[in-house]
């Protein structure tokens, strides 16, 4: 796996150069601060981001760990599919790594042939891709959720566990059946 | 591989690149997830505000009163006029960035005019343009020139802009912590909220709550008989709980005390453990010390919806507590766990509705000590009162059955920044818990996070913005939860205890929410009380499981 190496070998630039690619999807101001800013906790966006890339390249380059994949993913997709962005966007970032790649390596791959280990390589960020896209619509269902259910959880409950809500009662009432005619007369 | 196409070509037709343009040239997009509803027309009527109309934010057309321009444009100049700060804040800002990061709807949004320094431009272009001589000269010259000084003429996209943006902003000031002019950007929106109202622009997760507490005194619309019957069940539960039956006094003349509470601790969740909390507190010094202390089911509602609608309209909410306090002829009054409720109490009310001459200055009939900070309002926090008991050794703790949480403890941007109150939560917090977390230093006290939710932006519609808004204070819930195990979120704010769970549930769904006075009456041994096998959730205590079921 001679591409492996090379892209083990250039870890640093290539994660770096795929963060940036990354940030470049925020409005240029708010790019410039993703980026300078490292204190974690002033800046959760950049550094989680960055954070769960190294770590995504690193499963690239081994085994591919789907449980470890989801879980440095993860932290990524569920801001991402909070802010401004329609789901390709929220997700693009993945994709983003080919060109990276692609760029990195262009020369050895083109001298030394590594043109199935290059498509292998990016048949496992396909891999990464389909990942996100479960992700991506767990952390919108749990949104949805979020929406219908708040009120009712936190007062609705109150409410209930207090007695305060009349309740549909087990059985039945007794129907009638009601002729509408105007000349019916519903006499029993 | 040069005949491959670049991934990039392939997304060509998605565009994922945001075109680098100047944010006065960046129309508004209004969208779904962020923006809240409109009010109520009915609500809107009620209290007196002008122009109440169905209308939307996703429509084209607002359906705004003809002279629209004209209306803000007075509002703007009186205002001008009648607030010193407003006027200084338009003028000296240097445009220097320090709080441009600051904000947490900036920081989880990503969206730039979530930065303090433009939310504030959006209402300064405007000022520059109608209100300073440069404005006008440069502004008779041209458009670009107006740019150049950064003014612009208030149009219906400006209008827009203004709407959506002012309630993507919490009124929490921790941008003002870092301006070095101190401009509180808060301000800026209160004022830029009170002039949409005079044209009828609310959201109706403010005008409904301020509705109804005008009329029944609580945001629910709960009236007294249903409040009372709330807390009769909780006293129920604390007697299954404890063994021991509390009886809250309800509206009683003569009372030594008024406490005055928002009304999420009595009808929501988790604040509803809160309340049960301060039932046990008062009723654990009633039998050892003969406190005397009255709930009232008119005053029944700490919180002022009306702080983020208009200056006359949280006047006129806020003014029945010291009414409440008057017909019943208390000393003076105590105050519960809640955020903006502080603010405007600290604040305002003296100046408002004070002073409160018939009140006495606030000192603790158990300990003597005298609440020298609430001399003007005569109104103490509850954390204050908790904090003194503890000092001089007069609660019977036992802190071991708060152990199987680990807490961290979330400052609320009004009681931290707003009012000071930092000290007094935490060495509660100490004192009934063994184990406590404090999270990152620039998360917490003066530069604590908002919630994501405050300055009524607590609506359902809205998720995907509280979710934005909540990140940085998840962020730091996270790290504590990923480093000590902390388990329990606990905050002093209802709006918090209303929020959070839901922050929570999305960002770090291991950790829950809790009101600091759950936590102190888990630990309060109540005098004659039976052995305790469950905390105030009934949730069993680990090692003090029922003998009967080993
Ligand atoms: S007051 Fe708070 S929410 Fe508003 S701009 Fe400042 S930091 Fe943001
Ligand atoms: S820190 Fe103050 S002076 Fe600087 S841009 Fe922000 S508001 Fe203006």
């Amino acid at each position: 796996m001679r591409l492996n190496n090379l892209l083990a070998q250039g870890k640093t630039a290539i994660v770096k150069k795929w963060f940036v690619s990354a940030i470049d999807t925020y409005p240029s101001d708010t790019a410039k601060f993703l980026k300078r800013q490292k204190d974690p906790f002033a800046n959760p966006v950049g550094r989680t981001i960055y954070r769960g890339l190294e770590a995504l390249f690193d499963q690239l380059l081994e085994d591919m760990d789907d449980e470890a994949i989801t879980s440095f993913l993860d932290p990524i997709i569920r801001i991402r599919a909070i802010q401004n962005f329609s789901p390709s966007q929220a997700t693009s970032f993945i994709f983003f790594l080919k060109d990276v790649i692609r760029e990195h390596t262009q020369k050895e791959v083109s001298e030394a042939r590594l043109f199935n280990e290059l498509l292998l390589f990016e048949s496992k960020i396909d891999r990464l891709s389909l990942i996100a896209f479960n992700l991506y619509m767990q952390c919108r269902e749990k949104i949805y959720e979020l929406k219908a259910n708040e009120m009712k959880n936190r007062t609705f409950r109150a409410f209930e566990r207090a007695g305060l809500v009349s309740e549909i009662p087990a059985d039945t009432p007794d129907l009638v059946n009601i002729n509408i005619c105007k000349e019916a007369s519903n006499d029993t | 591989m040069s005949e491959l196409p670049k991934p990039d070509e392939l997304f060509s037709k998605i565009d994922h690149r945001p075109a680098p343009k100047g944010w006065m040239d960046t129309p508004v997009d209004i969208r779904r997830g962020i923006a809240c509803y409109a009010s109520n027309p009915k609500s809107v009527e009620y209290v007196g505000l002008p122009y109440p109309r169905q209308w939307s934010c996703f429509d084209e057309d607002w359906q705004l009163p003809e002279n629209w321009k004209e209306i803000i444009s007075k509002g703007f100049r009186e205002r001008l006029d009648r607030f010193r700060s407003i006027k200084v804040f338009m003028d000296i800002c240097v445009r220097c960035g320090a709080c441009a990061d600051k904000c947490h709807f900036f920081i989880g949004s990503g969206d730039p005019k979530n930065m303090p320094v433009l939310r504030a431009e959006l209402l300064r272009s405007v000022y520059r343009n109608d209100f300073t001589t440069a404005g006008k000269i440069i502004g008779s010259i041209g458009k670009t020139f107006k740019k150049i000084i950064g003014a612009r003429e208030l149009d219906l996209q400006v209008l827009k802009e203004w709407w959506y943006y002012l309630f993507q902003c919490s009124e929490c000031r921790r941008c003002s912590v870092f301006c070095p002019y101190g401009i509180d950007t808060a301000e800026i929106t209160i004022m830029g909220r009170e002039l949409l109202n005079l044209i009828g622009l609310n959201i109706d997760w403010i005008a409904t709550p301020a509705a109804n507490c005008y009329r029944t005194g609580n945001h629910l619309g709960i009236q007294p008989h249903a409040y009372k019957d709330m807390m009769d069940f909780f006293a129920d539960d604390i007697e299954e709980i404890t063994g021991v039956k509390v009886e809250p006094s309800f509206n009683k003349k003569g009372a030594d005390i008024l406490f005055i509470t928002p009304s999420g601790d009595v009808f929501a969740d988790p604040g509803t453990f809160t309340c049960m909390g301060y039932m046990m507190l008062f009723h654990y010094l009633k039998e050892k010390y003969g406190f005397d202390i009255t709930w009232s089911t008119y005053a029944s509602e700490g919180g002022n919806f009306g702080f983020f609608t208009s200056h006359e309209m949280m006047k006129r909410l806020n003014a029945k507590m010291y009414a409440e306090a008057k017909r019943l002829g208390v000393k003076w009054i105590l105050g519960g766990e809640c955020g903006h409720m502080w603010r405007v109490i600290h604040q305002y009310m003296d100046t408002m509705n004070g002073p409160a001459d018939f009140l006495e200055d606030p000192v603790s009939p158990i300990t003597g000590t005298k609440f020298e900070n609430a001399k003007s309002t005569k109104m103490v926090h509850i954390t204050e009162f908790t904090a003194d008991l503890i000092k001089h050794d007069k609660l019977d703790l036992d802190t071991s059955r708060n152990d199987h949480l680990k807490v961290t403890y979330h400052d609320s941007c009004n009681t931290a920044r707003g009012m000071g109150l930092l000290e007094e939560p935490r060495y509660v917090i100490k004192n009934v818990c063994n184990n406590f977390y404090e999270m990152p230093a620039n998360t917490i006290r003066e530069q604590t996070f908002c919630c994501g939710s405050g300055s009524g932006l607590n609506a359902g519609e809205n998720m995907e913005l509280r979710m934005q808004g909540g990140l940085p204070r998840a962020n730091a819930v996270k790290y504590v939860h990923e480093k000590h195990g902390v388990n329990m979120l606990s905050c002093i704010c209802a709006i918090d205890r209303a929020a959070l769970p839901a922050s929570m549930e999305y960002w770090v769904p291991e950790v829950d929410v809790t009101g600091v006075h759950e936590l102190v009456a888990n630990a309060l041994i109540l005098p004659g009380e039976g052995k305790r096998t469950t905390d105030l959730r009934s949730e069993p205590l680990p090692g003090m499981e029922d003998d009967d079921a080993e």
